[in-house]
């Protein structure tokens, strides 16, 4: 699953360290989720929405629909 | 956004790690006072010998609940890192052990097995399946 978390956290600024910490996450996480090594759960993947203020599927991608 | 020191989901996890490695260790010291008490502390007699297996069955429990605890504590993908390494090392214990017990009775080997072996298969496995599992996710 392809997912824009490296862009907007890039927009805002944040470090990956500083997004891990928002999510309750290790940094680790937060990078292999960028780099689509691990799909969050749906939970988590809510969290990072109401984070960001965006819809689940605006930040995370089907890779079938694509 | 605030990223502060006192993070508070790392913070706790590290308590948590702290917490769990402290009962391992009294674990190991009460598994040691069962091992060499009776033989060089009170000469076998049965009361002292009854009160460390006690010891060490408490104490082992507490360890497993610490564990529990810790493992509730990580985020999803170091629990699943820790879960694939625990589900492996089950995997290679069980077969690896059931044919080492039977190298005896097939008589390759001259000595019994023993079970202190299959501890330390147990912890070369999960080691090297946590190493690889947090490579695989680096």
């Amino acid at each position: 699953m392809k997912n824009r978390l490296k862009v907007l956290r890039a927009e805002r600024d944040w470090t990956q360290a500083q997004l891990a910490f928002e999510l309750d996450v290790s940094r680790q996480t937060v990078n292999a989720i960028e780099k689509g090594k691990f799909d969050p759960s749906l939970p988590l993947a809510f969290k990072a929405a109401r984070l960001f203020g965006l819809a689940i599927e605006e930040i995370f991608l089907d890779d079938a629909a694509s | 956004m605030d990223e502060s020191t006192d993070d508070s989901w790392q913070a706790e996890n590290n308590r948590k790690a702290k917490n769990l490695a402290g009962w391992s260790i009294a674990w190991l010291g009460g598994t040691a006072l069962l091992a060499f008490g009776p033989k060089y502390m009170w000469d076998y007699s049965t009361l002292p010998t009854l009160g460390a297996v006690l010891l060490n069955l408490v104490v082992g429990l507490a360890m497993v609940m610490a564990l529990v605890r810790y493992i509730s504590g990580l985020d999803e993908l170091e629990r699943k890192i820790f879960l694939d390494a625990a589900g492996l090392t089950l995997g290679v214990t069980l077969v690896c052990g059931s044919c080492y017990e039977l190298l005896e009775d097939a008589k390759l080997i001259p000595y019994q097995p023993e079970i202190s072996h299959l501890f330390y298969l147990m912890v070369i496995s999960f080691a090297v399946s946590v190493f690889v599992g947090n490579r695989r996710y680096k």
